[in-house]
Parts: structure tokens; C-alpha cells; sequence
């Protein structure tokens, strides 16, 4: 089902004051997580030397999640399996899928989004719609070009609308606002829906 | 006594131009003399052009001549000669005027070029005399249609590249050749009030008269020869004039497009596009992607996207302008920051026929390169935009009567119902591209780029190489590579102008 136009926008103003409500309602914890990311990534890290993600212990619960990343020749994306930290629900579980998503790619893939980009919040609208908000990063250090920028938008939101079937489109804020693009193509004023298009490898379980 | 003493010594005349000798040298006169109909050139003038030994040979009843100790022996009592043991036949025999002997010239590509180490060409129509590896257009030049509009056409044989600009009132064609070999030219006609040919080397030049429009010149190449074709239309108005302004004419009043009430049944069929098979290519806006503060790519040895956007769109403007005749208009002509969005108006405001953003990409890993052709995709919300556009056109009354229909559309959306139009001429990029350099993996892509979504006109996006990639990187600051691109962008511009302005199909 899709309003008309003129609701669509009046209905996309409510969900900003929403929005903005829980903006502030998570700013404290979501200040006290990115603390804690600061000190688990370095934000100059090469994606080389980036630490392998730390596999969840054995004892702690975990799912299987598909997480996208560059393929070794820059061309499409890759489907690789990965083991993610269990959380409580769509929302808890979009922000460990989306945590992991952001580290350094394992090898031999390569990483599409700018190290140092970290998560600010995640939340889902009524209708299906997740908000992925990102720190500045994933702009100002994005290297740009339109197939790059294709290739990080669509690892962001293929890699939540793959795992969590609450949501049906993605829109991507940076610092909180919503955005133009992340470095002059791509336009994220919209929310976006799966593709699979760019796809090109499925990896089973690293 | 000299056998040759018998021989005609006659006064020749001199014939109506010399001949022209051609080598990598350059060009100088050969005098020529007429006896007895017979044009015949003299011997010791052969002889230093082509470093020959001549003498006159009594024992043999004629002329020996001699070159890198391969031997001609030319007869004086019989219009033949004899080249290394194998004879031709030549229309006249050795002559004698005063103390020059004379051959007939003939004789340099009967007996002379087939022991010469280098080509020699004689091409009589054109009184060219051309030695050595030389290319040498063919070159007609017909007026075609006197109209207006005047239409004439250059016919180059072989197909050699020909480029065309206009420039002072004059369209001059470019042979890339080393020299013409061209008919002489027909009167002028039409628009047309002078033509010149080959008067600076390898040109072709046509004054055009002040009462006409921009000149059209295109290019069509076979195998056999190139054709340049061009086109004078009547000058649209006159200058603008002191004088009160001529009355507009009356526009005559729009169809009336029945109104689609809302809530009818009966939804309208896909509405014709806006702009397609009824618009001329006038204007077109290019975008050099990026500037100031946003560098865009940047490649492993700092070339940035921002300064090569910028060079190609410049080339670009030059070559469509003066070859096209379309008005070009950049949406930065210096190093500056521009919104997406100041793009888009500069686009819409000046009424643009076609939009075309030129960008370098960028890639995760340094392997990728090749040229990519961007048109929009639209998401939900662009296809609900381009519906509702179409369900809800308004209908006003217009000036005089009437009613007139206004697609209603919102702005950031304008893109929308350009896409099918645009994705013809993404696939003309992506075709010509392919000619002239080496295309990505996907070539031709469909993605929500930013700056087309608010353009009102058919619009595409290119990617002109990987700047990530360090070979590219070198390419696209070379003046040959950016050449070839322009070139390549260029055919495709011409080419989706003969699809826009083609009558539509049933």
C-alpha cells in the first residue's frame, strides 16, 4: 500500500518529530555505546590491520546473519554469512547486524564502508521503514565515485532488510539529519528497498 | 648525327596549369609543355626530381635513363619504352625542344614508377604529381540543395577523418590528409556565397551568407570514403533592432487535451513524455561533477575527479558547439562548489534540451576501471510521483480559449517522466563509448542518482573512467584519451538528436 504524496510527506514530518524524540531518548546510551566503539576500532585503522571480528564466544547467544562487503575486484557485492550477537528484537538486533556490518571486511573481501563510521542509532517506523544513522565518517571519508557509492549504500541496506523481515526499506541519516548523499551520487533523501541486483557472491559461514 | 635530331622540335605551349609536385617535402610547380596535344615534360627536370642518369644513346636509337642501375631506354622513333627488359607503350615518342628532351608525362607512370624505390602518383584530373607515402583525399564537394535551408556535402575518398567547424561566418572542413586531390568546386548556391577549396592545404571552405542560421554539419563514414554533410538554415529572426519589436505571432492555441476528471474510470493512457520526438536539440546544460571543497576521486597519484570533469566538460562544450550548433552551458566553468540542486536549476532554467553530468568513478579496489553510463531509477516514491502526474495533469484555461494541460509533478521529481527518453540516450553514450574506450564491467547502469532525479529533460549521467585505477588515472589527463571521449560523447549527442528530432514512430 502506498499513500498518496502530499500524506506520504505530512506522514514523513510526524515521523520526524518521532524521530527526533528518539533521538534524544537514545542520545545517552547511544553516546555511551559509540564511547565504547571508540575504543574497540580505531578510526585510522587500514582495513588490513583492522582486528578480525572478535567471533561471540561459544556460550553467548548469537544468529547467522548475511553481511555484504566489496568483492576482491571492486565490482559487486558479496553475501557472506557471519556470526552476529543475539539481540532482544528487530530493533537490539538491527544494531548488532549493523555494528558487525561496519567492521573491517574479512579477507579477501574488501570494506565499503569509510573506517571510522560508526552507528548512531537504529530504529524501525511502524510502517517498515529502519533509519540506519551514521556518524560523519561515512561521508567525509568516503572516496567516491558512483559504483563506490552504490556499493556502500546497498551493503547498508541489503545487509538489514536481508536479516530482519520487519523492515522493507532502509533510509540512511548521517549525524542524525537526513542526508543529500554520501559523496555527490547517490541520493539518500529517499528510503531505499533491497537489491540484490549488485550482488554477485554468497559465502557461507567465515 | 644525332638519331634524335630527326625528332619533333617543335615549340610547345605551355598547358593551362603546371603540375603539381608532392612530396614530404612540399609542393612545387612542374612546368609542362602541350605538342602536338601530347603533354610532355622534360627530361632533366625528371632527372633531378628523381636522381636519374640521362643520356641520349645513338646505339640504341634513343634515351637511356638510369636509376640505382635499373635502366629505361626510351625510343625516339617509336612511342615505347623499354624498363628493365619489359616494354610499354607510351603515347608519344621522345621529343626534342631546343636542347631539352622531352617525354611524354605519361611516362612517369608507365616507365618511371615501376622501378622507382617510392609510390609515384599521377593523378591527371587534379595536375598532382604525388611521390612517396602521401595521403591524398579525393575530394568532391556538391551543393546539394540550393533551399534554404542550403544543404552541401564534401565526399572524401578514402574514408579519412574530416573535422568541421564554423568560425567568422565561414564552415571549413578539415581533411586529415597530407593534400586534396579535389574537382574543382561547384558555383555557390543558396546560403552558400563562396566555396574554396584546398586553399590552406587541406581545407575546404564555405562562406556563409549573413542572412543565414547556424550552419549543421555532420559526418557519416563507409568504408570507402567519409561524407561530411552541411546543412544552412535561414537565419530565424533578424538581429535584435531598435525598432519596436515585431508582434509575436499568435501561438496558435494548444490541443485541448480532454480533461480526465478525477475519479473517472478511464485512466489516461501513458501520457506522451514531455520533450520526447517533438523537441529539438537547441540547448544542452553539462555538468562537471564536483568542485571546490568537493574533489570528488581522487587517484593514487593525486590526479583529482574535480579538475578532470571539469577539463573534459570545457572540451567538450567547444567541440559540440562549433561542430553541433548547440548552445552549451556548464553548470561551473571554474573551480567552485555547486549543489545538486544549483545544478538542476541552472538545467531547468535555462530550458535545456538534454542534461549530461560527467563524472570519474571510483572504485574499492585500484582493479576496476572502464567507462559507465548512469540513467535514474526511480524508487516507489518516483513511480507514485510519475502516476499521480499523469492522473492528475491540470487542465487551464489558456490565453484565447481553450484549455491547455500542465503535467503537476513535484520538482525533485522532475526527472521522472523523462526516464524512457533518457535511457535512449544512456544507451547512445554507452554504445559510442564502447568504440573509443574500455567500458566497466556493467557499462550501462540504472541507479537513484542525485543530480538527475531534479532535471526536467532527458538526462544521463557518465563515468568516464576508474580514477582509482593508476592507468586510468594517467588516461583521463591525456589529451588523446580526452579526445577520444569527447569524440565519443559527441557522436552519441549527435546521434540521439537525429532520434529526438525523427518524426515519432506510429
Amino acid at each position: 500500500m502506498t499513500p498518496p504524496l502530499a500524506s506520504l510527506a505530512q506522514g514523513r514530518r510526524k515521523r520526524w518529530l518521532q524521530a527526533a524524540a528518539i533521538v534524544v531518548i537514545f542520545a545517552v546510551a547511544a553516546w555511551g555505546a559509540s564511547q565504547l566503539l571508540e575504543r574497540m576500532v580505531s578510526p585510522v585503522q587500514e582495513p588490513q590491520s583492522a582486528p578480525a571480528p572478535a567471533p561471540p564466544a561459544a556460550n553467548v547467544p548469537h544468529i547467522i546473519a548475511t553481511l555484504y562487503y566489496g568483492t576482491p575486484d571492486g565490482q559487486a557485492l558479496a553475501a557472506v554469512k557471519r556470526e552476529v550477537a543475539l539481540g532482544e528484537g528487530p530493533r537490539a538486533q538491527g544494531r548488532q547486524i549493523l555494528q558487525s556490518q561496519l567492521e573491517a571486511a574479512p579477507p579477501p573481501y574488501v570494506s565499503l564502508i569509510p573506517a571510522g563510521t560508526t552507528l548512531r542509532a537504529f530504529y524501525i517506523s511502524e510502517r517498515g521503514d529502519a533509519f540506519v544513522d551514521l556518524s560523519p565518517e561515512v561521508s567525509t571519508m568516503h572516496p567516491g565515485g558512483s559504483t563506490n557509492e552504490l556499493l556502500t549504500v546497498y551493503a547498508i541496506v541489503n545487509a538489514v532488510t536481508a536479516n530482519l523481515s520487519a523492515v522493507e526499506r532502509v533510509q540512511i541519516l548521517i549525524d542524525g539529519k537526513q542526508a543529500d548523499t554520501l559523496a555527490g551520487h547517490v541520493d539518500l533523501r529517499r528510503p531505499f528497498e533491497r537489491d540484490t541486483s549488485l550482488v554477485r557472491e554468497s559465502k557461507g559461514t567465515q | 648525327m644525332l638519331v634524335l635530331a630527326s625528332g619533333p622540335h617543335a615549340q610547345g605551349t605551355a598547358p593551362a596549369s603546371p603540375l603539381t609536385l608532392i612530396t614530404r617535402d612540399g609542393r612545387r610547380p612542374v612546368p609542362t609543355t602541350i605538342l602536338n596535344n601530347q603533354e610532355f615534360i622534360a627530361l632533366d627536370d625528371l632527372a633531378s626530381m628523381f636522381q636519374l642518369m640521362v643520356r641520349e644513346d645513338a646505339l640504341a636509337g634513343g634515351v637511356t635513363v638510369t636509376y640505382k642501375g635499373r635502366t629505361i631506354v626510351a625510343s625516339a622513333d617509336q612511342p615505347m619504352a623499354s624498363v628493365n627488359g619489359r616494354v610499354v607503350t607510351l603515347p608519344a615518342p621522345v621529343a626534342r625542344a631546343g636542347r631539352r628532351l622531352l617525354v611524354p608525362i605519361d611516362f612517369i607512370a608507365r616507365a618511371l614508377a615501376p622501378i622507382y624505390d617510392s609510390p609515384i602518383d599521377l593523378r591527371r584530373a587534379s595536375r598532382l604529381l604525388v611521390v612517396g607515402s602521401i595521403r591524398v583525399a579525393r575530394v568532391v564537394v556538391r551543393i546539394d540543395a540550393a533551399g534554404p535551408p542550403t544543404r552541401a556535402s564534401v565526399e572524401v575518398t578514402p574514408a579519412l577523418l574530416a573535422s568541421s567547424m564554423f568560425d567568422a561566418g565561414r564552415v571549413i572542413v578539415r581533411v586529415e590528409a597530407d593534400v586534396l586531390d579535389a574537382a574543382p568546386p561547384p558555383a555557390p548556391a543558396g546560403l552558400i556565397d563562396q566555396i574554396q577549396v584546398g586553399t590552406q592545404a587541406t581545407t575546404i571552405a564555405f562562406a556563409v551568407s549573413p542572412r543565414a542560421g547556424m550552419p549543421r554539419v555532420s559526418t557519416t563514414t563507409t568504408t570507402e570514403s567519409t561524407r561530411v554533410t552541411i546543412e544552412i538554415p535561414p537565419g530565424a529572426q533578424p538581429p535584435d533592432t531598435t525598432a519596436a519589436p515585431a508582434p509575436q505571432p499568435v501561438p496558435p492555441p494548444l490541443a485541448a487535451v480532454p480533461p480526465a476528471p478525477p475519479g473517472q474510470d478511464a485512466v489516461p493512457a501513458v501520457p506522451a513524455l514531455p520533450g520526447q520526438r517533438t523537441a529539438k536539440l537547441q540547448t544542452m546544460v553539462i555538468d562537471p561533477g564536483h568542485g571546490g571543497d568537493d574533489v570528488g576521486v581522487r587517484g593514487p597519484k593525486g590526479a583529482l575527479e574535480k579538475q578532470v570533469t571539469l577539463d573534459l566538460s570545457r572540451r567538450l562544450k567547444s567541440l559540440i558547439e562549433t561542430r553541433l550548433g548547440v548552445r552549451v552551458i556548464l553548470t561551473r566553468d571554474e573551480d567552485r562548489a555547486v549543489s545538486p540542486d544549483g545544478r538542476d536549476a541552472i538545467a531547468n532554467n535555462s530550458k535545456a534540451d538534454l542534461f549530461l553530468s560527467v563524472h570519474v568513478n571510483g572504485a574499492p579496489s585500484a582493479a576496476m576501471k572502464g567507462a559507465e553510463v548512469y540513467y535514474l531509477r526511480l524508487d516507489r516514491a518516483g513511480e507514485d510521483a510519475r502516476l499521480s502526474a499523469a492522473a492528475s495533469e491540470l487542465v487551464l484555461p489558456a490565453v484565447g480559449g481553450g484549455t491547455r494541460s500542465i503535467d503537476v509533478i513535484p520538482w525533485d521529481l522532475a526527472q521522472a517522466s523523462h526516464v524512457d527518453v533518457s535511457s535512449r540516450f544512456a544507451s547512445m553514450l554507452e554504445e559510442e563509448l564502447e568504440k573509443h574506450a574500455p567500458m566497466g564491467p556493467r557499462p550501462l547502469r540504472q541507479a537513484p542518482i542525485r543530480v538527475l532525479s531534479g532535471v526536467n529533460m532527458p538526462a544521463a549521467l557518465v563515468e568516464i573512467a576508474y580514477l582509482t585505477n593508476a592507468e586510468q588515472e594517467r588516461a583521463v589527463q591525456s589529451a588523446e584519451f580526452q579526445g577520444a571521449l569527447a569524440q565519443a560523447i559527441f557522436d552519441a549527442i549527435v546521434r540521439f538528436r537525429t532520434y529526438l528530432e525523427a518524426p515519432a514512430a506510429p
